[in-house]
């Protein structure tokens, strides 16, 4: 009989156990690695300054833009190109972090579409009714679309200035350009007020190791940016790598040549994350991904994956150096550089997404299903 | 005179735990299947899916779109008819085809608890597990006495389990390299108390150690009554662990119950007591439904009275009883014996397959599957499909997402099976597009920690090699060395 409750005491104790180790997360112990000053770091040293300096540059964007349109010149026009690229290459630095609000609002797919499709957007602009926060119109709004207007919309420079300065009521390519450097604007602002308004403390207090938790969402955002959008998007669809025939109107920075300078910017970006580091140019290596490969490779005295995942961006900067600064004419000429591009950066993909994650046993496209 | 004949095969048990065990194992199936439900897999594994990892020669087994759901509409209602011993041998038929069929549709999802419940139940077809406390007793006839075999049967088999799964732990991996729980557990760092501990190299070589002691000793121990009701304790604590540290689902609970077999009878009815006590409280009718008139629970373990109450037969008990000099004898059929002792041989044998494939198994996976091989590998991969069309000699790569869900393209990438098969898929798929293409795979494999090697032959076009169950030779060989079982 005693035998008896003893089980089913055991049995009631499991279902107790069970209940309070699945709930209870809150009271979070540590091994050496402070996973939470990893995040702290991320979030106060990269992520908030990186939406800051974004933020600022989309403001200088809307004022010259202002300037421009009010008394269009070649003069600012050119100065509406620099400030449009200062606020890309800004862009470039954060787009990676499609986590929080950025997730929430798909942050990447209304900043950074292309190519644009520039018949509709024409339409959409003579039409003058409009709601870009339709997911229609994704491809027809932020950096490549006002890229077109002041770049292409027109055959010549003076032509475009020509467009702008026309005396009309209600000027819709105007208005247009307005509103899409607004737009990016209030995106970008959404999502650094909700990073100062709660969301850096839910990002860093979710330091526990589970699935949802913010270093494996973020490290799968991450490593998803480097696959889609900075191996595919910038130098793989272009170069016909999934098609087998090259498409040079799919480049980044289709008007305005400046591809490569995006690009590298995105990958500057990439490695300085890795490393912890706010910009690459620092020497300093900041509490990141490559610390923390270092931690767990102590453990299970693996080979130094850090070095190899460094060197391997080095590989590739290196070959992309060899790019011409506008992919659609390096697509055309000699597209074998591309496609040799996109090698060096696939072999960061196997390092990342295999070795990486299995290094920090993060679960990569975290499905929700039993394991074995 | 056969070895049906000899005595052990007429012994008699009572029919207590296999009913107790009835009855968990449907509410648990049951359960089962209402989560699977509520946690949205049946949509996302079964139905979102554009294609489907088949096993070789069930390639006919696939979901039916939007009536999947209807598949575990029966699978989870067979389960419950099982639990509360409605027409038993239809339910627990219709519960191993309905699971097994789910199982086979896609083998993405593959776990070796799913088919430890495939087999389970296929071996549940074949004992009385209604004789007693269940409706159908209730209905045509109650026994409290079963075969004693019937009862030894799921202790054999989760002998099996156990035991195999311990001599599959001993390897140099896991014995030596601590792997891969060197991978999982400093990961689970944030466990309350026992986190602390998990990134410290005694205790992960102390969990691989006793794991593997564990998986080899526990049927021993549950089998002698002296240890049993320690290694009962072991068997919460391990689970319980497992539960905590994995994301293993029902899986733990249901080995926990299960266990309860290896007890004697007298737990059992003081379970079915307890049932009988909750049930009458819940309503009189249920009482009246499940009482347990015509049985005697004698405490001497030997029989005394039964009663054949000669209602209705749904169908012919297949015992036969042969009461002579007071002892009750029973006769089970030479068919379903033979059967059973076929069904466990195959058992034994199966896990050794991968002896006929050269090669290093966790490498390959020849013969992986169906074995116990439990939590022995954390094994990532990439796959690069490389298309070659010969119609104008155009090369491009695949981007895996747009055929595969991410589960699906993560468990392709080191499976060479998955990798054979979806090549296969992309050949048809760029032939209804009127191409005709060759396919080649740039992957990489991480086995257990180390740096990720080439794993596929890339110069091999996979639409040239069949699958079939001889050594997949396109399959690079492993550069290290796995010592052990």
């Amino acid at each position: 009989m005693k035998k008896a409750y003893l089980i089913l005491g055991l049995i009631a104790l499991l279902g107790v156990m069970l209940i309070g180790c699945t709930e209870d997360e809150g009271d979070v112990a540590t091994d050496n690695f402070n996973r939470k000053a990893m995040l702290e770091s991320w979030a106060d040293n990269i992520i908030v300054p990186g939406y800051e300096s974004y933020v600022s540059s989309l403001e200088n964007l809307n004022a010259v833009a202002e300037t421009f349109t009010s008394s269009p010149s070649l003069d600012n026009l050119s100065n509406l190109r620099t400030a449009w690229l200062d606020a890309n290459l800004a862009w470039q630095k954060v787009a990676m972090f499609e986590i929080g609000k950025a997730e929430a609002i798909t942050l990447i797919n209304f900043t950074n579409i292309y190519p644009t499709n520039t018949d509709d957007l024409v339409s959409t602009i003579e039409s003058g009714d409009y709601d870009l926060t339709s997911i229609n119109k994704q491809d027809e709004q932020g950096f490549p679309a006002i890229e077109y207007l002041i770049y292409n919309v027109r055959e010549t420079d003076q032509a475009i200035v020509d467009l702008y300065a026309q005396e009309m009521a209600n000027h819709p390519y105007k208005i247009f350009l307005l509103d899409l450097t607004e737009r990016l604007e209030t995106l970008a602002t959404s999502v650094l007020e909700d990073w100062k308004t709660g969301y850096r403390d839910t990002f860093v207090n979710n330091d526990g190791s589970e699935a949802t938790s913010s270093v494996n969402k973020l490290v799968n955002d991450y490593i998803f940016y480097y696959e889609k959008h900075l191996r595919a998007g910038k130098i793989g669809i272009p170069a016909g790598v999934f098609t087998g025939s090259k498409s040079t109107e799919k480049v980044e920075g289709l008007y305005s040549g400046k591809s490569k300078e995006l690009f590298m910017a995105g990958l500057d970006a990439m490695q300085a994350f890795f490393n912890g580091k706010p910009d690459s140019n620092l020497a300093a290596e900041g509490i990141g991904l490559k610390t923390y490969l270092d931690f767990v490779q102590d453990i299970s005295e693996g080979e130094d994956l850090g070095e190899l995942i460094n060197a391997q961006f080095e590989s590739a900067r290196d070959q992309a150096e060899r790019l011409s600064d506008d992919f659609s004419e390096q697509v055309e000429s000699d597209n074998s550089v591309m496609l040799e591009t996109y090698d060096e950066l696939q072999k960061n993909v196997v390092n990342m997404k295999v070795d990486m994650l299995q290094a920090l046993n993060i679960r990569v496209d975290y499905v929700d299903a039993d394991g074995d | 005179m056969t070895v049906f004949d000899s005595p052990y095969f007429h012994k008699t048990s009572k029919a207590a735990p296999l009913a107790v065990f009835r009855i968990f194992f449907g509410l648990m199936m049951g359960a089962s299947i209402i989560r699977f439900w509520a946690n949205g897999w049946i949509e996302k594994l079964y139905i979102e899916p554009s294609l489907f990892f088949s096993y070789y020669g069930f390639e006919w087994v696939k979901p039916f779109g939007h009536y999947t759901y209807s598949l575990f509409v029966i699978c989870g209602l067979s389960a419950l008819a099982v639990a509360i011993g409605y027409r038993y041998r239809l339910a627990i038929i219709s519960f191993f085809l309905s699971f097994t069929y789910i199982e086979l549709m896609d083998k993405t999802t593959y776990l070796n608890h799913y088919y430890f419940i495939s087999i389970l139940s296929f071996l549940m077809i074949f004992l009385p597990a209604d004789r007693y406390f269940s409706i159908d007793a209730k209905r045509f006839g109650t026994s409290d006495i079963v075969p004693k075999w019937s009862i030894d049967s799921i202790k054999l088999l989760l002998g099996i389990v156990y035991f195999y799964a311990g001599l599959a732990k001993l390897n140099s991996d896991w014995l030596f390299r601590a792997m891969p729980l060197k991978i999982w557990l400093p990961g689970r760092y944030d466990i309350p108390v026992l986190g602390d501990f998990l990134h410290q190299e005694w205790v992960i070589y102390a969990f691989s150690w006793g794991g593997a002691i564990y998986d080899l000793c526990i049927p021993f121990l549950l089998l002698w009554k002296r240890t049993r009701l320690v290694a009962f304790v072991l068997v919460v604590i391990f689970h319980v662990l497992t539960r905590v540290l994995f994301p293993i689902g029902m899986f733990p609970y249901i080995m926990i119950v299960s266990a309860l077999i290896f007890f004697d009878t007298k737990l059992h009815e003081r379970i079915v007591d307890g049932m009988t006590k909750v049930l009458s409280v819940i309503s009189s009718a249920t009482r009246n439904l499940f009482s347990n008139e015509g049985s005697t629970n004698k405490e001497d373990g030997s029989l005394t009275t039964f009663e054949m109450t000669q209602k209705k037969e749904l169908y012919p008990p297949l015992e036969r009883f042969d009461v002579s000099r007071g002892r009750v004898r029973f006769k089970s059929p030479k068919w379903k014996l033979s059967l059973l002792t076929i069904f466990f041989a195959i058992q034994l044998l199966f896990p050794w397959r991968y002896l006929l494939y050269p090669g290093e198994l966790f490498w390959t996976e020849e013969g992986f599957r169906f074995s116990w091989r439990v939590m022995l590998m954390e094994k990532a991969g990439y796959a690069n499909f490389k298309i070659v069309d010969r119609t104008n000699d155009e090369v491009f790569y695949i981007d895996n997402s747009d055929f595969l869900t991410s589960f699906q393209e993560k468990q392709m990438s080191f499976q060479p099976d998955f990798i054979l098969e979806y090549a296969h898929y992309l050949r048809d798929h760029f032939a209804t597009q009127g191409k005709e293409v060759e396919v080649y795979v740039e992957s990489f494999v991480a086995l257990n920690g180390r740096r990720s090697q080439p794993y596929i032959d890339p110069s091999v076009d996979l639409t040239k090699q069949k699958e079939t169950f001889k050594h997949k030779n396109w399959i690079l060989p492993f550069k290290d060395e796995i010592k052990g079982i």
